[in-house]
């Protein structure tokens, strides 16, 4: 029960960032920048999934190394409808949430029997299995990918194709979803789920069925992840397995450790720093000296390697330290 | 006087190791039983067969008249039965209200509570408030468990313990890497819910066997050699032989 510290630079910075993505639509239309608002919404349907993933990774311990997995089939989930000329968007939704969250619940449910590598390692290989399956299915393209014509229909006079609603679409659905796992964690359940990454040997001592309450932990979090990937899915209008290999996977931890974990503006610092660096360093690259853009993945990982084993607690905490001096 | 715990002819070994050997024991309702013993002498994996997180090879365990022999860890602590542990065993990124309440919170029915701040529920704080205020610990409530003492946290695991109101206490070295002043405090604290709680207490500490125990079960080599009032064991030819011989 910390007391909360409103103008700290952290709170400046993330309040300040949340209203940047606000307006974003509005300043991409007066520089006349599409390719921005385009990056922004991947930025935000990216932290949606990245903040789901840190619930259960950096409030509950479980390093999923799967994660991409829910992404490709809440996307499958928009994508092989349309193909059957299913246009409906609350049952894209629909079957994004069920079945990423039926897809968690199988396979957490054998997962979370083991702990660390092994827990990761299985968790990437449910992840695999759900990418070759998809790999496999030669009616929706295979490993070419399916190709989504047209977009999800909601209400007649709401066009999500149009890229200014459906970024504020994803705008609204980010707050949501963090307001929901904000919630979450300070909740009983939260603080059981806290409590079981902390110390498990005591929680069970307590009397906590701590697997039950991870389950459900990875349940939602496979949920949000897969709704994430309904909005992806609106997004690229091309999906492929690709979408979910282990590397995706690897990525989102990635950005949620970048960002700093379990902490609640953690995954959205971490998403847009990751995002930006990929955007920009090839051009900035290629400016120093011309065709080094190609070799950017160099300075990238070090970038990353950097921050993860010099700054502790990732830009969340580094922010925190600003505070304090 | 009821007997709370039930232990008959508890066995465990591992491999040619025997740890417990044909243990029988028990805990009367209201009673502060002791075992003692020296090192290596299999105390701990005792505790570890009647809190479940280990189970024995042959023996059966009955707790408040049923059979818990197979029962889970959880399911114990359910049943009544709180432990504390030797190591300090604590969540250490949270406030020592919020330690005692997440253990409160385990005694109130399921936790699958999504939506309300934990934080702000008025009778869990109330319920965690009075466990701190009776291990004195309520002017620290707000601090974070990593930032107290050693000896505080060995206060906290008993608050904890008691806040999920168990039937018994199961203590493992309280007094565990105490200062002398430190485990007089523990000694007062335990004295409190003497006759209260009933109490399974394994320690090292002789003065805080003495001050405290009904009754005395000494564990040798994993045997329970006597169990007997604390004047008769100082008194027991062969416990002095074993165990208090080194010392006397």
């Amino acid at each position: 029960m910390r007391t909360s510290n409103f103008l700290t630079p952290k709170w400046l910075f993330s309040v300040a960032l949340l209203l940047l993505l606000a307006v974003t639509p509005i300043l991409s239309d007066i520089f006349d920048q599409a390719f921005y608002l385009s990056i922004a919404t991947r930025i935000l349907i990216l932290t949606i999934a990245a903040i789901s993933l840190n619930f259960i990774l950096g409030y509950g311990g479980m390093i999923s190394l799967g994660h991409a997995a829910f992404i490709g089939i809440g996307a499958y989930c928009v994508g092989i409808p349309i193909y059957h000329d299913y246009s409906s968007g609350w049952l894209h939704i629909f079957l994004a949430i069920t079945v990423s969250a039926l897809f968690a619940l199988i396979t957490g449910a054998i997962s979370l029997r083991t702990k660390g590598v092994h827990f990761i390692m299985i968790t990437m290989a449910f992840a695999q299995m759900a990418f070759f399956l998809f790999l496999s299915m030669d009616e929706y393209g295979g490993d070419d990918g399916l190709t989504i014509w047209y977009d999800s229909e909601f209400f007649s006079g709401i066009d999500i194709d149009n890229p200014t609603t459906f970024y504020y679409i994803c705008f609204v659905s980010l707050i949501l979803v963090m307001y929901l796992y904000h919630r979450l964690v300070a909740s009983r359940f939260g603080r059981v789920i806290r409590g079981a990454k902390s110390n498990e040997k005591r929680m069970q001592a307590l009397g906590y069925s701590t697997y039950n309450y991870r389950l459900v932990a990875y349940v939602i979090s496979g949920a949000v992840c897969g709704y994430a990937g309904a909005l992806m899915g609106n997004y690229t209008n091309f999906i492929s397995p690709d979408m979910m290999g282990w590397t995706r996977s690897g990525e989102l931890i990635f950005m949620v450790v970048l960002g700093g974990t379990a902490t609640a503006f953690g995954p959205v610092f971490g998403v847009l720093s990751f995002l930006v660096l990929e955007e920009m360093l090839p051009n900035v690259m290629d400016m120093i000296h011309d065709g080094a853009g190609f070799y950017w993945h160099l300075p990238f990982g070090l970038i990353l390697l950097f921050v993860v084993l010099f700054v502790r607690g990732g830009i969340s905490g580094f922010l925190d330290r600003l505070g304090k001096r | 006087m009821t007997i709370l715990l039930e232990v008959r002819g508890l066995h465990k070994s591992f491999g040619g190791v025997i740890a417990t050997k044909n243990v029988s024991l028990d805990v009367m309702e209201g009673e502060v039983h002791a075992i003692i013993g020296p090192n290596g002498a299999g105390k701990t994996t005792l505790i570890s067969q009647l809190c479940g997180e280990q189970f024995p090879d042959a023996g059966k365990v009955r707790f408040n008249g049923r059979d818990i022999t197979k029962a889970s860890g959880p399911a114990r602590a359910k049943m009544g039965i709180a432990r504390s542990f030797q190591i300090t065993t604590v969540f250490q990124d949270m406030t020592l209200l919020e330690n005692v309440a997440l253990a409160a919170q385990a005694h109130d029915g399921h936790s699958f509570h999504f939506w309300r701040n934990a934080n702000s529920e008025p009778e869990i704080n109330r319920q965690a408030m009075e466990r701190l205020k009776e291990v004195g610990l309520e002017a620290k409530a707000m601090t974070l468990s990593r930032e107290v003492s050693h000896g505080e946290h060995r206060q906290l695991e008993i608050a904890m313990a008691l806040a999920t109101e168990p039937k018994m206490l199961l203590l493992d070295e309280p007094m565990a890497g105490m200062g002398s002043e430190e485990s007089q405090r523990m000694i007062e604290i335990l004295q409190r819910f003497k006759g209260q709680k009933t109490m399974l207490l394994v320690e090292h500490d002789m003065d805080a066997v003495f001050a405290l125990a009904d009754r005395i079960s000494v564990l040798v080599y994993g045997e329970i050699i006597a169990t007997d009032t604390p004047d008769a064991i100082r008194d027991n030819e062969a416990v002095k032989r074993a165990y208090l011989g080194e010392e006397a």
